[in-house]
């Protein structure tokens, strides 16, 4: 039995099963197709995330994302006065998060690439893009820059799915994506 | 040298003759065990890890 | 089974008293006895308090019941992660260290005061944290990402708990080493007693790296360090908050083992397999804390792929060789019984009313099915941003924790009581209900939450309405509704938790004290022999075959392979990111 030393001093001898042996090699070759099926996928698939990041100052990381915001606002993201940011198609676009919000909202093209940077400037937050549901890890003090091309249009949000503090529940950021060449 | 005095020392038993295979044997020491169970994560998931997040670099 | 006098002994120049354990004629250090004992009951006391705060979160996430405000509902969820996730497991896994080592090797206990030094400084330092969270100011969640700060006392509080913790792990390995010395056992130790080493070993990493990383952000947390990174501070504390729970895997494998072994007298089909299986754990299964890295900036993809497969799945390998053995080694030992007729008669006549057996099996299917294969899913590098934070996470994980674990252990409770309180346990009715009650429970907290993340929902999330949120959003109506059916079926499994917990405690109070007579009868309904002079020894290969175990094995890989591509289809259609 499991609770007793087992029976024979030597075990390690023992044949092993044919019904156990199959389903150990069943088992190791799932194992290595799950993954090559990742590597596969940096090699064919559309959905990578980029790993690349630099060490920022938050600081330094807002400056950057208001001139962004200043160079490219469009209007006003309703009554609350966030500005909404259209930067050119396939350029470099900037979203912070802060207690307790995403900041600015996005206007992006269908089709296009962007390069994304994200940053926090106190805690850390979770980008979950609704509905497509997109979910990334913002942290303080490192910038993540990343690429997305948005495939449908319409508003998407952007709920904060790290835990952040009382007003957690609160935050929620948005981008909006539009048919090419529509107007600014 | 440490092998003959080990055999000098050791009373030949019935267990002794029974030469228990390299892999039992290993799986029969704990510390063995638990040297190795520390150091792989250690290394693979720690070690490598924190190397990699020293070199992210400076934004400009 | 051997019948002898229940008697205190004492053995040479050492002064230990034993007992000689009237079911199984090993010797019980009285010493260790009382060690399980106090460990055993500090665990249900905060698996009963962590429970109720697991209780409110789940009605405050019902979102037309909401019972908490804010503030409560974080201070709750801290609280819930702290005492079930650690302080419940942790002190339950001491309890079960000691039984493996003491009493399975027939010997007395390495330095049983530091055994108390150990419950002491566990004791003392949940409470601290109990405290701390309590108090409101630690509300920072369980994982207490910097740069959220804490009360100083909450990150002291896991210290002392984690140091406590280690000297119990020790105190394992050095029984191990007077069994050896002083021939208390011949040739290896058990396979159960392997298992439990395989915990000790993860456990032993996993609090190590715990307390490495909290001794910083304690002195951060009083002033004394400025600034600690957050990416390293989440890679390190990972390998304990992970670790803590590959802890568990390997223990409820071990425990799997041991009730087949207690109740069935199934043998492991192979120890050689088994055990292989086990160093597959201790080599590789803690890589898998790289789970929650897979979102974050700065990590290389060589790293990520590596360490999340567990090195090409070789931790995931000994899952799922443990998962067809013990299933196995019950097919086998029933047919031994004479249950051979058929596919399943094995299952159908196995002793589902003994509460050991039921939360044993129910604990198997359900890891298996729930916790094995979602928790793969999740932890594919690319897959993971599908899901990463949503409540698919805790969905996933009440699946191997609850379901697989926390089932396991009451399992096994059902026999720690005759056998090391010695007391019958009380309410046997309810007692056979029991484990049925908190599976349905779990389970149904398990995929509801499971199928709310796959819609988006956030995880640690007070309002998924945004009520007071400046831009309205809303997530798929089938959310709000599995979130209720989250909140229905954590009524449920409270009710089979706080039945558990009353058995418990009233057995040790009040249960009638077995007796060398009634000791068999009081470990629950077994298996009726059908054949009595069922051969004792025989092979394992090819002298029999196990049809009803191929046929499950066959279900659990078809899920697992659809559940696994059906999950790729999905991500192929998200926006493109490089």
């Amino acid at each position: 039995m499991a609770i007793h030393p087992p029976e024979e001093r030597i075990w390690w001898n023992q044949k092993v099963g044919k019904d156990e042996l199959i389903w150990i090699v069943i088992a190791f070759l799932w194992g290595v197709i799950m993954f090559s099926m990742m590597i596969y996928w940096h090699v064919v698939g559309k959905q990578n995330l980029s790993t690349t990041a630099y060490r920022i100052d938050p600081a330094a990381f807002e400056e950057k994302t208001e001139a962004f915001a200043d160079q490219f606002k469009v209007r006003e993201e309703g009554d609350t006065g966030i500005p909404v940011v259209r930067p050119p198609a396939g350029g470099d676009v900037y979203m912070l998060a802060r207690l307790w919000q995403f900041w600015p909202v996005l206007e992006l093209e269908k089709g296009e690439s962007y390069q994304l940077h994200l940053s926090s400037m106190d805690y850390q937050h979770g980008f979950s893009l609704q509905p497509v549901n997109i979910n990334i890890q913002v942290h303080p003090l490192i910038e993540h820059v990343l690429t997305v091309t948005p495939t449908e249009t319409g508003t998407f949000s952007v709920v904060c799915n790290e835990f952040c503090g009382i007003g957690h529940h609160t935050m929620i950021g948005r981008i909006h994506v539009v048919e090419k060449g529509t107007q600014r | 040298m440490t092998d003959a005095t080990e055999q000098a020392d050791d009373v030949p038993t019935p267990e002794r003759s029974l030469r228990i295979p390299v892999m039992q044997r290993v799986l029969d020491n704990p510390f063995l065990l638990l040297f190795i169970g520390v150091t792989v994560p250690t290394v693979f998931y720690i070690l490598w890890g924190l190397i990699e997040l020293t070199q992210i670099p400076i934004a400009n | 089974m051997a019948i002898a006098e229940a008697e205190t002994q004492i053995i040479g120049g050492i002064a230990a008293k034993f007992r000689t354990c009237p079911a199984s004629g090993l010797k019980i250090d009285l010493a260790a006895e009382r060690l399980i004992k106090a460990n055993a009951v500090a665990s249900i006391v905060f698996l009963a308090i962590g429970g109720l705060f697991g209780l409110l979160v789940a009605l405050t996430r019902w979102q037309t019941v909401h019972i908490l405000p804010a503030d409560m509902f974080y201070l709750a969820l801290t609280a819930h992660g702290l005492d079930v996730l650690l302080v419940w497991i942790i002190f339950f896994e001491m309890a079960v260290l000691y039984f493996c080592s003491a009493v399975l090797l027939n010997c007395r206990l390495a330095t049983p005061k530091l055994g108390w030094v150990a419950f002491v400084l566990m004791i003392a330092g949940a409470v601290l944290a109990n405290v701390a969270v309590l108090q409101g100011n630690s509300s920072v969640m369980f994982t207490s990402y910097v740069p959220m700060k804490a009360d100083p006392n909450f990150y002291l509080g896991i210290i002392l708990f984690a140091v406590g913790a280690l000297i119990g792990c020790f105190m394992f390995l050095g029984t191990l080493v007077i069994a050896k010395d002083e021939k208390t056992y011949e040739g290896s130790i058990p396979l159960v007693t392997f298992g439990a080493l395989t915990a000790c070993i993860i456990a032993i990493f996993s609090i190590a790296a715990g307390a490495i990383i909290l001794l910083p952000t304690w002195l951060w947390s009083l002033g004394y360090i400025s600034h600690i990174d957050t990416v390293m501070y989440k890679l390190v504390w990972w390998a304990m908050g992970h670790g803590t729970q590959q802890v568990n895997v390997a223990a409820h494998v071990a425990i799997w083992y041991a009730v087949a072994a207690i109740l069935l007298g199934a043998k492991p089909l192979s120890e050689k397999v088994s055990r292989t299986a086990f160093l597959l754990y201790i080599l590789f299964l803690q890589l898998a804390s790289a789970h929650h890295l897979l979102v974050e900036p700065g990590l290389s993809e060589e790293w990520q792929i590596f360490n999340t497969s567990y090195a090409i799945y070789l931790a995931v390998l000994g899952s799922m060789i443990h998962g067809m053995t013990v299933t196995g080694a019950v097919e086998a030992a029933q047919r031994r019984n004479g249950y051979t007729r058929g596919a399943f008669e094995w299952l159908r006549k196995a002793p589902w009313g003994n509460p050991a057996f039921a939360g044993m099996f129910l604990s198997l299917i359900m890891f298996g099915f729930l916790g094995g294969i979602s928790g793969v899913v999740l932890g594919t590098e690319q897959l993971n941003i599908m899901l990463h934070n949503t409540i698919y996470v805790p969905g996933h994980f009440h699946a191997t924790v609850v379901a697989g674990t926390t089932l396991a252990f009451m399992a096994l409770t059902y026999l720690v009581l005759p056998l090391i309180f010695q007391k019958q346990v009380v309410w046997p009715k309810l007692a056979r209900l029991q484990p049925y009650i908190f599976a349905v429970g779990v389970a149904g907290i398990s995929l509801f939450m499971m199928g709310a993340g796959t819609l988006g929902v956030a995880r640690r999330h007070w309002d998924i309405g945004f009520a007071d949120a400046p831009m309205s959003f809303s997530y798929p109506a089938a959310a709000h509704l599995m979130l209720a059916l989250n909140g229905i079926f954590a009524v449920i499994a409270s009710i089979g938790g706080i039945l558990f917990v009353l058995i418990a405690v009233g057995t040790v109070l009040w249960g009638k004290p077995v007796t060398a007579e009634n000791i068999v009868e009081s470990l629950g309904p077994m298996p009726k022999k059908q054949v009595t002079d069922a051969v004792s020894t025989y092979g394992n290969a090819g002298t029999w075959h196990l049809p009803g175990t191929y046929i499950l094995v066959a279900v659990f890989f078809l899920s697992f392979v659809l559940y696994y591509f059906v999950n790729w289809k999905y991500l192929s259609e998200i926006w493109p990111l490089s």
